[in-house]
């Protein structure tokens, strides 16, 4: 199996690496890159919790082949705060309980991170669009629907980080 | 083709912690040289808030603030014997281990001060945010960390406890079979409204309502969300989930997500929930558990519900669009109950 070189830039720092053919990005921002905030779900695109934004859109890191992320621009949540200060869609589901277990955490909040870039004021309809690729199995879901429409109350949509 | 709506009720008592082998738990709790106290657990806490509630109630036995207690779980090699975190025993169960062990630390930490103080340590008082006074001079007061400090630079003592909680054994009466499996009962009432679609058999779930008798909530949040959060895996059980499609057939199980239902985010249905407090005797704080009963009287309802709807028994869970449409074949047809 041949090593392909693949750059690229990870909540804007880079990133170089040697992928396997057929590597998943997931894998390589885990184990190649050290970036832990993508979780390991199901590894079939069903579950929803390693989704990442690939130049802004939402993307499930299972199913992508690490090396067509060649020179794109990665988000994951672990570039969502800023030093001590928590995105306004961590701070929303941290005031909403939106979190129980934790695992499904980081899909969401990229998964709502997706939807509020490209829609700042989205309805209840709109959000449950965006994280219905999402499972979570402790909060019930209603919880997290909250925490993202207050955050887009709170203009977390507007903010360009 | 039409749509029935359906009314079902449900109410449950709930067993909290269960009485085989006594059910014990443990918890060591210790200050660190600083006063921070640190309470060693083998619970797990698996997003249910154990970590948080355990910290509450040894802050408050201790006297000191919830800030300055650390909570350390779900590692047997260094926290003391657990049965576990199912049976929603562990508020009730590890709590009441959580409040003997910080009782006796508490009492060494007020030692250390009276010691220091040159007082009784029965007129010692703390206030909750890092002090300890005299009763009735509140002048006279030392903080709980230099307290702590002093009891092990000065006087040699280690500012510890231990605490379980044990039920004694309940002897089955040979005559009648009688015995106490469990202490201590949660309680619950909920009233499910669906929509059922007599040509596809599939079941809406339109809105819950509920009312939950949980002890003292200790953590009013982690409880309500608790029980908006079960309240959907019993709707998942009712309607949804299921290994077993066919059981005892094995045939047409699911192997993945893609082929094992759960209500997404688009398929849950408002629910509005009363909290009520009834302090529970024998409970850390009078708190119980919520745990499992989240769940467990929203399947019975649902079941109630679609036989309100259409007239049809269903006794086996899931509840499927299957087993609705083959029970109104079977009836002949759709039998609302009506309203009452």
């Amino acid at each position: 199996m041949s090593k392909k070189p693949v750059q690229f830039t990870l909540n804007g720092e880079s990133k170089a690496v040697f992928v396997d053919d057929g590597q998943n990005l997931l894998d390589v921002l885990r184990r190649g890159v050290g970036d832990l905030s993508p979780k390991y779900g199901c590894g079939q695109g069903t579950c929803g919790a390693c989704t990442v934004l690939i130049d802004g859109e939402a993307h499930l890191s299972c199913l992508t082949l690490a090396e067509t992320v060649e020179g794109r621009s990665l988000s994951s949540t672990g570039g969502l705060a800023q030093g001590a200060e928590l995105h306004p869609l961590q701070d929303a589901f941290m005031r909403h309980f939106a979190a129980q277990c934790g695992f499904c955490t980081s899909g969401m909040l990229m998964a709502a991170k997706s939807l509020l870039d490209r829609n700042p004021n989205p309805s209840r309809d709109d959000v449950v669009e965006a994280i219905s690729g999402n499972i979570c199995r402790c909060t019930g879901y209603e919880p997290i629907i909250e925490a993202i429409l207050d955050a887009a109350q709170n203009g977390a949509g507007r903010r360009s980080a | 083709m039409s749509i029935h709506k359906g009314r079902g009720f449900a109410t449950i008592n709930y067993p909290i912690g269960m009485n085989l082998g006594g059910d014990p738990s443990q918890a060591l709790v210790h200050s660190n040289p600083d006063g921070k106290f640190g309470v060693a657990l083998s619970s797990i806490d698996l997003g249910q808030g154990m970590k948080q509630v355990t910290r509450q109630i040894a802050a408050e036995t201790l006297g000191v603030p919830v800030e300055d207690v650390y909570v350390d779980t779900a590692d047997s090699d260094t926290g003391p014997h657990c049965m576990g975190s199912f049976a929603s025993r562990g508020t009730h169960r590890v709590g009441n281990a959580v409040i003997q062990a910080a009782k006796e630390a508490r009492s060494v930490m007020l030692e250390a001060a009276a010691e220091e103080l040159e007082v009784n340590a029965a007129d010692l008082e703390t206030d909750g945010k890092g002090n300890i006074f005299v009763r009735g001079a509140p002048s006279r007061s030392i903080s709980t960390g230099e307290a702590c400090g002093a009891a092990q630079f000065k006087q040699g003592k280690t500012v510890s406890g231990r605490g379980i909680f044990l039920i004694p054994l309940s002897d089955v009466d040979p005559e009648t079979g009688e015995m106490t499996p469990v202490s201590c009962y949660a309680h619950a009432a909920l009233v499910v409204d669906i929509e059922v679609d007599d040509e596809t058999g599939e079941v809406d779930v339109k809105q819950m309502n509920s009312a939950y008798e949980v002890g003292r909530a200790l953590n009013p949040r982690m409880v309500e969300q608790q029980l908006v959060g079960g309240a959907w895996m019993g709707m998942s059980h009712a309607l949804w989930e299921t290994t077993e499609p066919y059981y005892p057939e094995r045939t047409h199980g699911p192997a993945d997500f893609n082929q094992y239902l759960m209500p997404g985010p688009g398929d849950i249905a408002p629910h509005d929930i009363a909290i009520l407090e009834r302090p529970a005797p024998d409970g850390p704080y009078g708190g119980k558990g919520p745990g499992e009963m989240c769940a467990n009287p929203v399947l019975p309802a649902v079941a109630n519900a679609v036989f309100n709807a259409v007239g049809v028994r269903i006794d086996e869970l899931p509840i499927t669009p299957e087993k609705v449409l083959r029970g109104i074949k079977a009836n002949g047809g759709a039998r609302p109950q009506g309203q009452r």
